[in-house]
């Protein structure tokens, strides 16, 4: 019998190749004849390209080929990179593989060389001679607004690329009319660079035999890639494109979206016949990955006299950059407005998005998408309106909570909330912080001189994502279910191919976790096959916290056909009713009659051998499912930091960090916890360290890893965490994702912690990231 | 131009241009791939491997400065199938994710041992400065070289 493994922290079968060395990411492949292609980047934010000479580049020894736009125009494929989410009335400007008359935002490709060698390839850009014409430039999303701006799509007559709205307005105005209390914030939501270590990559190569591309590249979502890559920018019929995901280091959202560039190398392994490989360097990636957040927002919170929201009111310019990357148009509007109830009864709220283009990298998913956004803005308007009431942080959201008796909730920005308990939840982290004692640490630091903030983050998100027709009536080009294949062999072992792609989650060892214990199959014996295009069936891919919830239960339903079939069998077999026949730990017997008994392994061979089935029954034993969720699942908890702020340097040094959170059932907590760590890192990063920084002229001022600050082991602290668990109602394991939660609950818990441990200046709020120069010049000007 | 180096050690002599970086010589030409590049201002430190003893950014150093030297790589930590005790210990604490920045974190921390066998937490986080990881948040990184030490 096999050993219980859901809820068993068992050590990742991911990690012997990882360790060695022996993994194979996508650089690390090499195939026979390979060149390397380097792309040519614009260095201009907005230009007229007048002219584009590339004769020296191709008469450099070892240089294959050079491309520009024309060459891809002229060889008759699409060219085009599609957008994945539409919304009413938006503006569709197009956007091609490479620059031709036009330059955009600081890294849009213009041409790319092929060279025998990556060192030629990119000596050779170098030698490209490019005429620009520089235009007046705009980055910022609240300029770019204004008319008169810079237009970033000279044939639109504003830069505003499209005008969503959510909630009830009227209403909401209304209840703000009639409020005890108003509070009203400007926020920076600022942009954020994702820095998967890994930068991306692909490796291309065409059988003009067969007219098939394979494609191994660093994705997070291959069969996108795929039906993207078909339909829009490449052309090629959809069976004739492989696209493969090697290991792939890292992805946070960036690995999502169809770049040119990817499209590029395949359309050039096409042009010359033989494989290209590139490589982005890190300069590259922070350039061209789609950036994320990047909001600048008005909001107001409401309450009535005895503290109770009534209504909030939001109004935020959402920057997406030079041209929508393939999700981009969902993360500000779908994935934030529909979030801004937070865990709270707010029986009235408005939120107005103006997504806005600005001569900048693409803005798209970066990990929580949307939903840190949302947190941040409920969540520091709560703080705010605590503090003008006088009360406890904590009691304000106590008071106004959504209690555990109202679920399913309908919140008035569309969602349905399916269970939560977010009092528990609260409670369990401030017990865990001892947040009784370190306010009063707090009051003895302040006597010495010495500031102590605490912040309390308390967030929900949508997860799961997402039942297919809902998100399909909201503008998305692309359902959302997911799929597995669960195959037993003849001889009992198993193989799962899963839809979803991990890069670095550890699919390989939950999964198996859950099969091993559904079938009562020994771990060792199972196998997980994803990534691959010809090898798996169509699925969506992994990110939106979706892999447990909706890729994992797909993985479920399929091993409960397995094993239904396997009863009709078995039942045959041991000539018995099949409602007689149990199935427990691997072994169908006959109730009543243990002895009765076939283990699924001895019924997986003879469905095969097939000598002796029940009427109507077909051989084999495997079964596929495309398992479409019922809804959203909902994540919620609390999160805690503490932090000292030093009032003449500025610096903020977070002591402590407390995260409660409430992913449902857990499959495997090291993992769980894993993943909570490394979300926490990513929100603190961008509370503290992060941001990304244009110019006047659009010039990316923070390129590298040396302007851009990733938080390193030194910035943080170990993570205290703990959990409480509301398994989710409707789907067939009980989870729910916990991919986002760190980073969608770390921003709004730092921030509010420097602003409390500040509050005796009268500091009221801080631009994220709060660096030392902010923190000390809000000191500074408070209360003048 | 002609080098010799030891690599895992094994002797090797090949023909490098001038201006080639070791990680690419150890990639590119010796087909040791565990070795990763995550940046090009040697700030991510995925490229770190042990040059005579002391770990250097591989990105950093041309394979023409390492003529003559005994080179260690993420390929060469495990010695006879048995796992080297940061190896287990990174395995055992999910000090790893994606496992892009593993090697060059394995091999720092294999240095801050040599040079601090029993590291607190603070020397730890402060020994693996150079070194960035997107994924873990650093906490079951800490956990793993405290195991590690303790266990070497």
């Amino acid at each position: 019998m096999a050993e219980k493994l859901f809820g068993s922290a068992i050590r990742r079968r991911e990690d012997p190749a990882l360790i060695t060395g022996r993994a194979k990411y996508t650089d690390d492949l090499k195939l026979p004849n390979m060149a390397y292609a380097a792309i040519l980047r614009s260095p201009h934010a907005h230009a007229r390209i007048t002219r584009i000479d590339t004769s020296k580049a191709k008469a450099l020894d070892g240089v294959v080929a050079v491309f520009t736009a024309e060459d891809v125009e002229q060889s008759g494929v699409p060219g085009q990179i599609p957008v994945g989410w539409l919304l009413p009335n938006m503006k569709m400007p197009p956007r091609s593989l490479l620059a031709k008359d036009r330059v955009r935002y600081v890294g849009e490709a213009v041409a790319v060389v092929v060279a025998e060698d990556r060192y030629t390839a990119h000596d050779a850009l170098e030698l490209i001679e490019v005429d620009y014409e520089p235009l007046p430039a705009v980055a910022d999303p609240a300029k770019a607004a204004q008319e008169g701006a810079p237009l970033v799509h000279e044939n639109e007559p504003d830069n505003i690329a499209f005008d969503w709205e959510i909630g009830d307005k009227e209403a909401t105005d209304q209840a703000f009319a009639q409020a005890a209390h108003t509070v009203s914030l400007e926020l920076v939501n600022n942009r954020l660079i994702p820095n998967a270590v890994e930068p991306r990559a692909a490796l291309a190569d065409y059988d003009p035999i067969n007219g098939k591309l394979t494609l191994w590249m660093t994705t997070q979502n291959p069969h996108i890639h795929r039906l993207l890559m078909s339909l829009a920018s490449l052309g090629l019929p959809e069976h004739k494109i492989r696209v493969i995901a090697p290991e792939v280091g890292g992805g946070f959202g960036s690995k999502i979206h169809h770049y040119p560039d990817e499209a590029i190398v395949s359309w050039c392994a096409i042009q010359l016949g033989r494989p290209v490989k590139w490589q982005a360097t890190r300069s590259e990636t922070y350039m061209t990955d789609a950036h994320g957040r990047d909001h600048v927002t008005h909001a107001e919170l409401a309450v009535d006299e005895n503290g109770k929201i009534i209504g909030l009111r939001v109004h935020t310019y959402a920057n997406m950059g030079a041209y929508y990357s393939t999700f981009a148009p969902a993360v500000p509007t779908y994935l934030y407005g529909t979030l801004l109830s937070g865990q709270y009864e707010i029986p009235n709220i408005h939120c107005r998005v103006q997504g806005i283009f600005t001569h900048t990298t693409p803005v798209d998913a970066y990990r929580g998408a949307g939903r840190p956004e949302a947190t941040f803005v409920v969540e520091r308007l709560v703080d705010a309106m605590a503090r003008k009431l006088g009360m406890d942080p904590a009691e304000f959201r106590r008071r106004n909570f959504i209690p555990p008796d109202k679920f399913p909730y309908d919140t008035p920005v569309a969602l349905q909330y399916d269970s939560g308990n977010y009092e528990g939840a609260l409670n369990k982290a401030l017990e865990a912080a001892g947040y009784e004692q370190l306010r009063k640490e707090q009051e003895e630091a302040r006597k010495q001189g010495r500031y102590i903030g605490i912040g309390l983050s308390s967030y929900i998100e949508a997860c799961g994502i997402a039942p297919s027709a809902v998100v399909g009536a909201l503008g998305a080009q692309a359902g959302l279910w997911e799929s597995a294949i669960v195959r037993v062999h003849p001889t009992g072992k198993v193989t799962v191919y899963s839809g979803s792609s991990a890069h670095g989650q550890g699919h390989k060892t939950t999964f198996a976790q859950l099969v091993s214990d559904m079938l009562g199959v020994p771990y060792d014996d199972i196998e997980i096959i994803q990534g691959d295009t010809d090898e798996v069936q169509y699925g969506w891919g992994t990110y939106g916290s979706r892999s447990a919830a909706v890729g994992g239960s797909a993985i479920a339903v399929s091993a409960q056909k397995v094993i239904e079939k396997g009863r009709k069998i078995a039942a045959h077999l041991l000539e018995a009713a099949e409602d007689d026949v149990a199935f427990e730990a691997g072994k169908y017997y006959v109730k009543g009659a243990p002895d009765k008994s076939l283990t699924i392994q001895e019924v997986a061979l003879q469905a095969y051998l097939a000598h002796n089935l029940p009427p109507g029954i077909e051989p084999a034993l495997e079964a596929v499912s495309f398992y479409d969720p019922a809804n959203f699942t909902f994540p919620f908890g609390t999160h805690i930091a503490v932090v000292e702020v030093d009032p003449d340097s500025g610096e903020v040094k977070l002591l402590r960090y407390v995260a409660v959170d409430d992913c449902g059932k857990v499959i495997n907590p090291m993992i769980v916890e894993g993943q909570i760590h490394g979300g926490i890192a990513q929100g603190v990063g961008q509370a503290l360290y992060e941001g990304a920084v244009y110019d006047e002229n659009g010039n990316l001022v923070t390129g590298t890893l040396l302007d851009y600050a990733v938080p390193k082991a030194r910035f943080l602290p170990s993570f205290e965490l703990d959990r409480t668990v509301t398994p989710c109602p409707h789907n067939p394991l009980g989870v729910k994702g916990v991919g986002e939660a760190g980073t969608i609950a770390a921003s709004a818990a730092v921030v509010n912690a420097v602003v409390d441990a500040l509050a005796p200046f009268g500091v009221e709020h801080i631009d994220m990231p709060v660096t030392p120069e902010k923190v000390w010049r809000a000191i500074q000007g408070a209360g003048k | 131009m002609q080098i010799s180096l030891t690599v895992n050690g094994r002797p090797y002599t090949v023909d490098v241009e001038p201006r080639m970086l070791l990680v690419h010589l150890l990639r590119d030409v010796l087909d040791l791939t565990g070795t990763n590049v995550g940046c090009d201002t040697s700030q991510c430190g995925a490229c770190t491997v042990i040059m005579d003893g002391e770990a250097v950014k591989s990105c950093t150093v041309l394979a023409v400065q390492a003529d003559g030297s005994d080179i260690l790589t993420i390929e060469g930590l495990a010695k006879d199938g048995e796992l080297h005790p940061l190896q287990e210990a990174f395995w055992n604490n999910h000090g790893l994710q994606c496992g892009y920045c593993t090697p060059g974190m394995i091999m720092t921390a294999y240095h801050l041992l040599q040079v601090n066998p029993n590291p607190t937490e603070e020397e730890i986080r402060h020994g693996l400065e150079g070194n960035i990881c997107r994924c873990t948040g650093y906490h079951n990184i800490v956990r793993a070289v405290q195991e590690a030490a303790q266990r070497m």
